[in-house]
């Protein structure tokens, strides 16, 4: 990778990222706002997360599919449903995918 | 808020294991991609996205030129312009000190950073997002430099930590039908959307889902 290419990978993923991050503060920060914003709020983590487990264990590129690392994920979310720890479940999630792809 | 930016630390603590697991496969990827070990540390020092800066990479090592990286990057976090306007309420000061607040806001953060009655708490948010920006950017150091020896990250089974990481996140999150359902919507909206748009619209798209609660508190009103 050249030089010219790194620098301007960097420095424009770092200026989208903090124009992208920014910009919901700088639009709306420091007033209140209505009480039915915050029960969308609340509802953020469950509908960004789920999007992205999804997005990141069925989808490689514009194509869905299976694979190893589906049937870790879906292990770890037994563990977790259990109440395992963070730390167990992603444990739980790599050494099953890992296993998988040893044995194939 | 200085009281609660070490219980913020702390409850960041095992997200930031599970985050520096990742940094360090991107680490292997950067240097797989061909960029010095230098240059991917200080990627994640300024950056300090991760799914944007995989994507990114991912799409160099695939052969696609800078343009598309740079959109990928853009489009895969995308999901921080609603989520900085969730935690814009409780962001304090002048436009640009709000600013700069915001940009430690990481995905954790909607979890771990609540403050009990409906917003964000700041201790817990830069508590929080500390101790994951420093495994970040240690184990991105470990990936690039000792990346010869940690092998190949997929029979590892790492390409499997990120989203076991959101899943256990989100499980958390479903104690009422509201949430399962909003979830369930989310998801599906996502699927949908993933052979028609690039990566990261999808997860845009999904935060869509969250209408739902508007429309449900409206029918609940007497």
């Amino acid at each position: 990778m050249s030089a010219a290419t790194t620098w301007t990978l960097i420095g424009g993923c770092a200026a989208i990222t903090a124009v992208l991050k920014g910009a919901g503060p700088i639009a709306l920060g420091g007033r209140t706002l209505p009480p039915w914003f915050s029960s969308i709020v609340a509802l953020m983590a469950p509908a960004l997360f789920a999007a992205l487990v999804v997005t990141q264990v069925l989808a490689d590129g514009r194509e869905l599919g299976v694979g190893a690392d589906t049937a870790g994920v879906a292990l770890a979310g037994v563990a977790a449903w259990r109440g395992a720890s963070v730390i167990t479940v992603v444990f739980v999630a790599a050494v099953t995918a890992a296993a998988l792809r040893a044995l194939a | 808020m200085r009281g609660t930016f070490r219980p913020g630390v702390r409850a960041g603590l095992p997200f930031a294991v599970a985050g520096g697991l990742l940094a360090t496969s991107f680490g292997v990827l950067a240097r797989d991609v061909g960029m010095p070990a230098w240059a991917a540390v200080l990627m994640s020092a300024i950056v300090f996205a991760g799914s944007a800066q995989i994507a990114a990479l991912t799409i160099l090592g695939a052969g696609g030129g800078l343009g598309a990286a740079l959109g990928a990057a853009a489009l895969m976090n995308s999901r921080f312009l609603p989520m900085g306007v969730a935690f814009a309420p409780s962001l304090p000061g002048g436009p640009l000190a709000r600013a700069a607040q915001g940009q430690t806001v990481v995905d954790v953060s909607l979890v771990v950073a609540r403050d009990g009655q409906g917003g964000y708490d700041r201790g817990l948010l830069f508590g929080s997002s500390a101790i994951q920006y420093l495994t970040w950017v240690s184990g991105t150091a470990a990936g690039a430099i000792a990346g010869s020896l940690i092998g190949d990250p997929e029979a590892l089974g790492l390409d499997a930590i990120y989203p076991a990481f959101f899943l256990a996140l989100m499980i958390g999150e479903l104690r009422g039908g509201r949430a399962k359902g909003v979830a369930v919507a989310g998801a599906l909206i996502a699927l949908a959307l993933v052979p028609l748009t690039p990566p990261g619209v999808p997860v845009l798209a999904a935060s869509l889902a969250t209408l739902i609660g508007l429309v449900r508190r409206e029918s609940e009103t007497p």
